[in-house]
């Protein structure tokens, strides 16, 4: 049977027939006719975001709660323009995600015509692929597509932008193509496998390095298996948290800048370093020339541009991670190791990390503390940037793969609170947690009459130092306590914000019993914002300053 | 200089690669893109269509460096890109070509 169906109402049912149930986005002229066929749909969920960016970070909070790509959708020119920010960042994270946007039909496109921007352009260093699609047939090619390199390999941002007169276009369609799966990645080399196994086998001091590869993969099991039979200490980067239990006994919590001493100590004295993941960022290794100088590298990675592009490993493997571990397994022996074992719980020992005021909950540390103790593993705990994600990273309890989301290669402020929506719409039944701070959460505060409208259960921690802390910080460290354009003089009124904006909310400063208000306030279904006042002085500790080698950190 | 101690530098400090693509508007773009946000010059661009034009061939000339390797990856990472080899600066492809490049 034959239907006749637009260029719009094609892409509609290929994001049905995808299985897309949630989309968000932010309508305009050069859309409408996908607006108009997304109207008609009963399959799919349109949730108006107030601003792309808003919609961009709630597609990117389903895809990460998920693992499967989220689509969000807005007009051209400045509609498209507003949603750069997060295909970005969904880049730099390695999210699969689909945004698709309006352009201005095909005739017009090169004529400076009205919401005209060379969305295709802009989009190129910034996504996996992307495409301008020339015609309602091609779209049957295309959206399939989009979503196959979305998900595949190292997952990331398609862009498909579709001119209005592609998506009015009526074509007879006789056959839909299959929904698209991630492609399967090509084995692991067996001869490298067994390799890596001798060397492993063979170490001292190894340590295990997990990567965001290791949540994208699915394959926290498998690592904290052969952790525990190869006896391997685990450190993670910010993008791993949850892969390993933060309390299980070879978990070293995070590495790198803000990391705990002992872990960026005993990455100091490894003689071997298992990377799976990951990709040497920066902000893990310190100054590279001194990161894990005794080591040994084996590195797996389904990326091959990731091998050798920081640090050349001795043994590079291209293959998903999951894999890979499951071929590493067999042939590693079983060993405690329990001298290297001994050395780093020495270390752990001697240089913990330091959590003041853990009891207080009108401290950082301890507020983060109370939030944990309210809720269970299933919870998502998302944040914002600046110091109060780095001191979410350092002390929230994470345990479980996909529990933890956060922009960590764009450090995006204004990430949280749609991501942390997204999150919610995408898995109705979990409590959703934003810890953010009064920078933050002014980026995209107008996500918070979305989260009213679709009554998602979030929960928005909001620390609240009445500066920019992290430049504060900076500032106070490293431009001679020069404190410029980082403290506000004008705060508005988060609590009435909230409220004006339809959503719960309270001051836990006014609290008598804060801890019996955070416990009340997480329990009760809907959106929520907590307030709560910290102190401006605190910083985020210890650190590498930058430039510097990570075992040489300052602070507490 | 004369020609052959030109080209005996260009062969020292060069590389020619050679790019098969799938032939459409975005492909050029995308492959120079990963050059220019490196600030990685790409001193020649040469390109045809092959075949039954439904793939094209480009040839850079580019200055050989030790970014190459990490280039040639991120190119052939490129969905529109089927393959990649690198030669020698001394590939006739583009000293065929020196007589339209006289000043
Ligand atoms: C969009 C964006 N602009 C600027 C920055 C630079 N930046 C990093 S942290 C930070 C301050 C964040 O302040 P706030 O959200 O209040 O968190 P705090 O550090 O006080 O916990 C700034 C301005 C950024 N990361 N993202």
């Amino acid at each position: 049977m034959t239907e006749t169906l637009t260029g719009a109402q094609i892409t509609v049912r290929l994001l049905e027939r995808q299985g897309i149930r949630t989309v968000a986005g932010i309508p305009g002229g050069a859309i409408l006719p996908i607006y108009d066929a997304l109207g008609q749909s009963t399959a799919i969920h349109h949730v108006l975001a107030r601003h792309e960016q808003g919609a961009g970070f709630m597609a990117q909070g389903m895809a990460r709660a998920t693992g499967q790509p989220a689509v969000c959708l807005a007009s051209s020119g400045p509609g498209a323009t507003n949603l750069l920010t997060a295909i970005a960042d969904a880049k730099l994270d390695s999210i699969p995600l689909v945004a698709i946007t309006g352009q201005v039909p095909k005739a017009m496109i090169g004529t400076d015509a009205f919401q005209e921007v060379d969305t295709y352009g802009l989009g190129i260093p910034i996504t996996k692929h992307n495409f301008l699609v020339s015609s309602a047939e091609e779209l049957l090619e295309v959206i399939p597509r989009a979503f196959r390199i979305a998900a595949s390999g190292r997952p990331g941002p398609v862009l498909v932008d579709i001119p209005k007169d592609v998506q009015t276009q009526a074509i007879e369609i006789s056959a839909w193509p299959e929904p698209a799966r991630a492609e399967h990645a090509p084995a692991a080399d067996a001869a490298l496998i067994e390799q890596a196994a001798a060397m492993i086998n063979a170490a001292e001091r190894p340590i295990l390095y997990l990567g965001g590869g290791v949540i994208h993969s699915g394959a926290s099991a498998a690592a904290i298996e052969l952790a525990e039979k190869a006896g391997l200490p685990t450190v993670m980067t910010l993008m791993a948290l949850g892969a390993m239990p933060v309390d299980h006994p070879l978990a070293l919590g995070m590495l790198g800048m803000h990391a705990a001493r002992y872990t960026n100590l005993a990455l100091d004295e490894c003689d071997l370093l298992i990377a799976v993941g990951a990709r040497f960022d920066d902000r893990a290794t310190g100054k590279v020339a001194a990161f894990c100088p005794q080591a040994k590298i084996i590195h797996i990675d389904i990326d091959p541009a990731e091998l050798d592009k920081i640090k050349t490993a001795h043994i590079g493997i291209t293959a998903d991670i999951g894999e890979a571990l499951g071929q590493l397994l067999p042939a590693t022996f079983q060993n405690s190791r329990k001298k290297w074992v001994d050395r780093v719980n020495a270390l752990k020992a001697e240089f913990p990390l330091a959590m003041s005021d853990l009891d207080n909950p009108r401290s950082h540390f301890g507020l983060i503390q109370s939030v944990a103790a309210c809720l269970d593993d299933d919870a998502i705990i998302a944040t914002d940037v600046g110091q109060h994600q780095m001191w979410v990273a350092q002390a929230y309890p994470l345990r479980r793969p996909r529990q933890w989301l956060t922009s960590g290669g764009l450090g995006t402020m204004g990430f949280g609170v749609p991501a942390a929506i997204g999150a919610a719409l995408a898995e109705r039944e979990r409590t959703v947690v934003c810890f953010t701070g009064d920078g933050s959460i002014m980026m995209n505060i107008q996500e918070l009459v979305t989260a009213a409208e679709e009554n998602v259960n979030i929960k928005i921690v909001l620390m609240d130092n009445a500066t920019l802390g992290l430049v504060h910080q900076q500032q106070t460290l490293f431009y001679g306590e020069r404190l410029f354009a980082s403290q506000f003089r004008s705060s508005p009124d988060f609590v009435k914000i909230a409220q004006g904006f339809g959503i719960a909310a309270v001051d836990l400063d006014a609290s008598a019993n804060p801890c019996a208000t955070l416990m009340e306030a997480i329990s009760r279904p809907g959106p929520c914002l907590i307030h709560a006042s910290i102190d401006a002085e605190q910083k985020v500790y210890p650190m590498v300053p930058p430039g510097a080698a990570n075992r040489d950190m300052i602070g507490a | 200089m004369n020609a052959i101690n030109r080209n005996e530098q260009n062969a020292l400090a060069r590389a020619v690669l050679e790019i098969d693509v799938n032939n459409h508007a975005g492909v050029m773009s995308h492959v120079v893109g990963l050059f220019s946000r490196r600030a990685y010059n790409v001193e020649g661009i040469l390109c045809l269509p092959v075949g039954d034009g439904r793939q094209s061939r480009i040839w850079l000339l580019v200055n050989e460096d030790q970014r190459l390797a990490q280039m040639m990856k991120q190119v052939e990472k490129l969905e529109d890109v089927i393959a990649i080899r690198r030669h020698n600066a001394d590939h006739a492809v583009f000293q065929d070509l020196e007589s339209f490049f006289r000043p």
